[in-house]
């Protein structure tokens, strides 16, 4: 860091005019003020949410959480379906999106030529810039009909016997979310588990190729330990977006809040239900409901980002140590 | 016998693992070829000038666009970046250019932290603070929305596009008896400037695609923007509302929506890293 940016240095700069100084502090004032929007925000959301649910909290304690009934006409709330929809379609969607994506981050970083790195990373981030309801469009009328024919209907023949195979198939469903929703978080936890691979020091893959590695061995005992924490860091964003994808999980999950052991049952999420019963209900115990169901997902979504921020962050401060000690 | 000492079966896992590799980056390449051809095959038979310019229809007669919902994304985003983006680039420019350590990190912590917050619930928050006490849905808390989103990602990227430009130049500036403020302001972030169009870019390809803030906040509405205090149409949530809908020719047009959506970011997102891609490349 240069002196410049320390606020209390000690040097004695040039008179300023006192129009400029005037400019000076009342910049500083702005952009902090800027600053402190996020904080603002981060807060009022946390406030908010927490006072629309009041009512919802009131009635039902902690009883929410694990009550089945979702019924409006008798205003009856529980959340535990919605809960149970979201934690299992995003951890099937972790399940096929970690293995391909840690398979492309170690291509991308390691294996492939230098010329090919930059255009397959760029495509591959394009996914990241698909909307979600395209997806979702995508999701009902090709791959949630395509799944339905042929993937799941294969497994609920051979393996029908056990229960998270269980037929009907309907296409639409939890194995079909989760499908689209590891498309989703695909570039997600590639694009970030690449940049912690990539910040492992050239010297310590060197010693192991020095030693007489085969490329795989570097990569599995001097790249994979270092880049670790930004690895399970990346794939914790991961599961915070699939936790939070609203629409193209909607469009394809096929909304029934229904607790099924099979994982081709249709089902709900927390998202999901917000989306289509919040523009509908005006005020009452329904939406402090939905809005204690929009807390939870906020909480676990906030917990989740903190972690994964942290972890990934250490893998780019240990990066930069490394860097130092060979400066 | 040693078998970890064995070189040949150690080169074929190696081999084997490389190819795995391949395999996967080829299967994740898959859906985006697919989703892209599905788009263009089925939307592009149902795009012509009227989609792009006329009103919806009621249902049972054919014809008629999405014009509305074209205009009413514009007027969203519109609204978004007039209030996301000074509010942004200010912020990052404070994380960048005033670095006290604590509250720094606090601030560069929590933006991150906000941009993993799922939309809807930035939709839900936006609907209690706003639409609840306007007592109507409106074309400014979708605005709103969409700006709360764009926030974090703007804030960061200036922050790291400020962070590039060399020490030297602030030094040099200050070193000629110019201000901090018209340093930062006429040097710094022109020097800056091309990164950060690139994320103001990105942020608002991001933003024209989100659904999920806008149902409760912008509503939808079949008749051009009336107002800022009025629901006003959007393109993703008309394509939702259309592909939900039993009707073979809404979902005829929800594809089209779709393609003139995805041309739309894309143009957003690939357009900007080339161009300004290339601009930054020949600065340096």
């Amino acid at each position: 860091m240069s002196f410049i940016n320390n606020q209390r240095d000690k040097f004695r700069r040039a008179p300023l005019p006192a129009r400029e100084r005037l400019g000076d502090t009342l910049f500083r004032i702005i952009a902090f003020l800027a600053a402190a929007t996020i904080v603002l925000i981060i807060a009022l959301l946390v406030i908010q949410l927490f006072r629309g649910a009041i009512p919802s909290i009131r009635e039902f304690g902690f009883g929410f959480l694990s009550s089945t009934e979702w019924d409006p006409v008798n205003d009856l709330y529980g959340a535990w379906p919605f809960i149970y929809g979201t934690l299992v379609s995003s951890l099937l969607a972790l399940l096929f999106a970690v293995p391909l994506s840690l398979g492309i981050a170690i291509f991308l970083s390691q294996f492939a030529p230098g010329w090919l790195r930059a255009p397959l990373g760029f495509i591959v981030e394009l996914l990241a810039a698909i909307p979600s309801v395209v997806y979702g469009l995508w999701g009902i009328f090709v791959l949630a009909p395509f799944l339905g024919e042929t993937i799941e209907p294969f497994f609920s023949d051979h393996f029908g016997s056990i229960p998270i195979f269980a037929g009907p198939v309907y296409g639409v469903g939890l194995f079909s979310a989760a499908v689209v929703l590891a498309i989703m978080i695909l570039p997600t936890i590639s694009a970030i588990s690449r940049e912690s691979m990539l910040n492992v020091p050239r010297d310590l893959k060197e010693a192991a190729q020095a030693l007489g590695a085969t490329p795989w061995e570097t990569v599995r005992m001097s790249v994979l330990p270092l880049a670790r924490p930004g690895i399970i860091g990346a794939v914790i964003l991961g599961l915070g977006r699939a936790l939070g994808e609203t629409m193209a999980v909607t469009m394809v999950i096929g909304n029934r809040p229904e607790v099924s052991a099979s994982i081709f049952a249709p089902a709900y999420t927390i998202a999901s239900v917000i989306a289509n019963e919040f523009a509908e209900v005006t005020a009452g115990l329904h939406m402090a409901a939905l809005i204690e169901l929009a807390l939870i997902l906020l909480a676990i979504t906030l917990l989740l980002n903190l972690l994964a921020r942290l972890l990934v962050q250490q893998t780019g401060a240990r990066a930069a140590r490394g860097k130092d000690k060979r400066a | 016998m040693n078998n970890g000492f064995n070189r040949r079966r150690r080169n074929a896992i190696s081999g084997l693992a490389y190819l795995l590799c391949v395999l996967a980056t080829i299967i994740a390449l898959i859906p985006l070829m697919l989703i892209l051809f599905y788009v263009i095959r089925q939307g592009a038979p149902a795009m012509n000038l009227d989609f792009l310019t006329q009103l919806p229809k009621p249902v049972g007669e054919t014809g008629g666009g999405m014009g509305n919902a074209i205009v009413g994304s514009l007027m969203l985003i519109g609204i978004a970046a007039v209030i996301g983006l000074p509010l942004g680039v200010l912020a990052g420019t404070y994380l960048a250019e005033f670095r006290s350590p604590r509250l720094s990190w606090t601030v560069r912590l929590l933006a991150d932290i906000l941009s993993g917050v799922p939309s809807i619930i930035i939709g839900v928050f936006v609907y209690t603070l706003l639409v609840l006490t306007m007592k109507h849905f409106s074309a400014l808390a979708g605005g709103v929305a969409l700006a709360i989103l764009m926030l974090p990602t703007v804030a960061r990227t200036t922050e790291e596009m400020l962070r590039m430009v060399p020490d030297t130049l602030r030094e040099a500036s200050l070193a000629l008896g110019i201000s901090r403020w018209r340093t930062i302001v006429s040097i710094i972030i022109k020097t800056a400037g091309g990164g950060i169009m690139t994320g103001i870019m990105l942020a608002l390809a991001r933003i024209a695609g989100e659904t999920a803030p806008l149902l409760f906040t912008a509503l939808s509405s079949r008749t051009w923007p009336t107002g800022l205090d009025k629901p006003v149409a959007s393109l993703p949530v008309q394509i939702y509302t259309y592909a939900i809908s039993p009707y073979e020719d809404w979902h005829q047009q929800a594809w089209a929506g779709s393609l003139v959506l995805v041309i739309m970011v894309l143009l957003l997102s690939v357009g900007s890293k080339l161009y300004f891609g290339r601009k930054m490349r020949s600065v340096r």
